[in-house]
């Protein structure tokens, strides 16, 4: 074969080469879910992102899934699941370039940021097009009155207290009142062997804020909004901020508090290095893994001295929403459905260590540790709080407080100053 | 039969035409080999690279683009607003002292044991074992070295223990910025060490042969044999690494986020929250864009030393 030939059919390759690597890039780059052959089969395939599935025990949500698509021939779920972390990117990197799944999991923190960009669809008029019936919602969470999410389950935040350290302390049962807890605090740390109380306050996921730090003003019926503005400087607030000055300057807190994560404080927690601390009731079944002979208590977050209204409870939802530009919002939304319905949400909440989010739904205690009933009777006797969700940029908000906070700590400023900074950057965002 | 035109004719009428159709035809065929060859890189280039580069220098010149459906050109307001942020003159500074540190002891370190490795002084074994131990740390990723050193200078950690010291390197806003500063000196004089190893390596031994007759002694030979033999290498190393190390993100993400307050901001994790936090993607954009203007200042001097060595 002469040179030329060669050459040509060198290049003809190439050429067809280039082509096809156009045309692979191309139909990657516009490939989305529910082709036409799909819509003209009649059958669709819709994504659901979510960070659950990996929570939840091995296979446990595919089969809830299996379940939907069983009483639903014609529409296939494809699971999308990751961690938290990258689960929040992923959707907000959909979010800009319109590329989101047709049903995504939701964190009360993002929902008015998804909301605002027009990401997440109005369910409000998916569940009047549904004609659905939403009494049994426990809660929606809302913007301009509109829904845009749905906490299919609930994870509370109780004070987890070590039996053993408390004993050692002197301390009979754990505190109720923020007198008890400071005192509690104060013998455990006194012991040497633990620190009284730990405080996450990682700027790096500043949901501490939120958890550790506003809770003492939620468990004492207290607020830091008025008519859904920021009022930090409030007395509900402040008394928060001075008293956990306190404990600070006191040396009952943990070190390490400035980079610490919730997981650091768990570990803290579950090694018996720490004395109390407010965490997810979902960590339960890890501690005790973990740390088999750790022997430890739940209870309500202590309240200001001489409150006797009710307890305002963290709680963390995984919520529930579709995307706007899902072109299959009827399936998208039947999907929500299923998850919401009376047995369904059970099972789910039951397998997610969880408190339900549809309010006729009850969790198989049956068999289950002690401390999720006696967690079941403080959320029922008190009621779930978190202002954080449904805020603009929730997560900047914590984690502006957080910086404050710790320069307080720091005694680089004082508690006036420190929330008169909060007041305006906070003010900024809304 | 004989031909019509005397063949003396036709070479001298049609040759050299014949002959210029046929080279420029192979050149034009060479041509659109090379781009052939060329054009699957140059595609995924174009895609990966090129529009989304555009696409951010656009969006730094608009308003709030993802939140707002339909964003106006706002001039430079983004990157008055950027440049007039005190955080954002807090974490240039942060950075250029992460980053100057970083180098030069990256290099001081990368130097030394490059040059003890390179020493005749210790036998074939132990300066395997040695060479096997000081690269270590190059090979973890930032989330391993992250996790490795969050334990390590955790309140109850290693270091403390055996210094038996009860010191918060990482949330102490006094010690934070040095302590990420050194996790990053340790994770990255190992590219500095195996370079200049190979540099060393290549210096001709009649170099400080004829150095050490003249009369030179160790410190005179390092200075007027060994670094200029080096310059070229320490050059393009100290570009490079001044590059990469003022775009750390995960280090520094994964063990302080920043903080405490914000003594460990750095360009990087500014521009991450305000995309991801604040979803400011045109803020983002902006101090996107001037991180990479900066870069490419040093760029521009790596390319230059480049194209001077060749």
């Amino acid at each position: 074969m002469s040179n030329d030939a060669l050459g040509r059919r060198r290049a003809a390759r190439l050429a067809a080469t280039a082509l096809a690597t156009v045309g692979v890039l191309a139909v990657a780059g516009c490939s989305a879910s529910g082709g036409e052959g799909e819509a003209d089969s009649g059958d669709v395939t819709i994504e659901f992102a979510q960070w659950w599935e990996p929570e939840l025990p091995d296979g446990a949500f595919r089969e809830l899934i299996d379940g939907f698509e069983e009483e639903n021939p014609g529409i296939t779920v494809e699971l999308v699941s990751g961690p938290y972390a990258s689960t929040k990117e992923q959707l907000f990197a959909g979010a800009a370039s319109g590329t989101m799944p047709d049903v995504v999991g939701l964190d009360g923190a993002w929902v008015n940021d998804f909301a605002s960009q027009g990401v997440i669809a109005d369910l409000t008029a998916l569940m009047a097009e549904a004609d659905y019936d939403d009494s049994e919602l426990a809660s929606q969470i809302q913007v301009d009155g509109a829904t845009y999410m749905i906490p299919v389950v609930n994870f509370v935040y109780p004070l987890f207290t070590n039996d053993a350290l408390l004993a050692d302390a002197g301390v009979d049962a754990p505190p109720s009142t923020r007198s008890e807890f400071e005192d509690a605090a104060k013998a455990i740390t006194a012991g040497g062997a633990a620190a009284g109380w730990a405080l996450p306050l990682s700027l790096e996921t500043p949901n501490g804020v939120q958890n550790d730090v506003m809770s003492w003003a939620w468990a004492s019926g207290g607020t830091m909004l008025a008519d859904g503005q920021p009022d930090v400087t409030n007395d509900d607030v402040r008394s928060v901020v001075e008293y956990i000055q306190g404990l600070w300057d006191e040396g009952v807190i943990a070190a390490g508090s400035f980079t610490m994560k919730e997981q650091d404080k768990v570990e803290e927690f579950t090694n018996g290095r720490v004395g109390m601390m407010i965490d997810s009731l979902s960590h339960i079944n890890l501690i005790r893994e973990t740390n088999p002979d750790l022997q430890f208590s739940i209870s309500a977050i202590p309240a200001e001295d001489g409150f006797d209204g009710e307890r305002g409870i963290p709680y963390a939802s995984w919520g529930i929403g579709v995307a706007e530009n899902s072109e299959h919002k009827d399936a998208a939304f039947k999907l929500v459905e299923y998850l919401m319905s009376t047995e369904v949400n059970s099972e789910l909440s039951t397998i997610a260590n969880a408190f339900p989010g549809n309010v006729d739904s009850t969790p198989d205690l049956e068999g289950k540790d002690e401390l999720f009933t006696t967690a079941f009777e403080i959320y029922q006797a008190g009621y779930p709080a978190n202002e954080f969700t449904g805020l603009p940029v929730a997560e900047e908000l914590m984690r502006q407080f957080g910086e404050q906070f710790q320069a307080l700590l720091d005694g680089q400023q004082d508690v006036d100053q420190m929330l008169e900074a909060v007041q305006t950057s906070w003010s900024a965002e809304f | 039969m004989q031909p019509l035109i005397a063949p003396d004719t036709e070479t001298l009428v049609l040759g050299p035409d014949k002959g210029g159709i046929r080279r420029r035809r192979s050149q034009a065929r060479k041509t659109a080999e090379s781009y052939g060859f060329l054009a699957p890189t140059l595609i995924l280039l174009v895609v990966l690279m090129v529009v989304p580069i555009v696409m951010v220098v656009g969006y730094s010149f608009q308003d709030n683009v993802i939140l707002n459906k339909s964003p106006q050109f706002v001039g430079l307001d983004n990157f008055v607003a950027v440049v007039t942020d005190p955080a954002f003159l807090n974490a240039i500074s942060n950075t250029l002292i992460f980053t100057v540190t970083s180098v030069v002891a990256h290099l001081v370190l990368g130097l030394t044991f490059a040059m003890l490795l390179n020493s005749e002084l210790i036998g074939r074994v132990p300066r395997a074992i040695f060479r096997a131990l000081y690269i270590l740390p190059w090979l973890f990723t930032a989330a391993v070295i992250a996790v490795l050193w969050r334990m390590l200078f955790a309140p109850n950690g290693v270091i403390n223990f055996l210094l038996g010291t009860n010191v918060e390197w990482l949330a102490s806003p006094e010690l934070a910025l040095s302590s990420v500063t050194f996790i990053n000196i340790w994770a990255g004089y190992p590219f500095f060490m195996v370079s200049l190893l190979a540099g060393l390596q290549g210096i001709p031994a009649e170099l400080n042969e004829a150095a050490r007759v003249d009369g030179a002694n160790g410190v005179q030979r390092f200075f007027n044999v060994t670094i200029p033999q080096l310059r070229p290498i320490i050059v393009s190393l100290v570009l490079l690494d001044l590059i990469w190390t003022s775009q750390q993100f995960a280090l520094i993400w994964l063990t302080t986020g920043g903080g405490p307050i914000n003594v460990t901001e750095m360009l990087s994790t500014y521009t991450y929250k305000l995309a991801f936090s604040k979803y400011d993607f045109s803020l983002a954009s902006t101090s996107a864009v001037l991180v990479l203007l900066m870069s490419m200042v040093l760029a521009y001097f790596y390319v230059r030393h480049q194209r001077a060595r060749d």
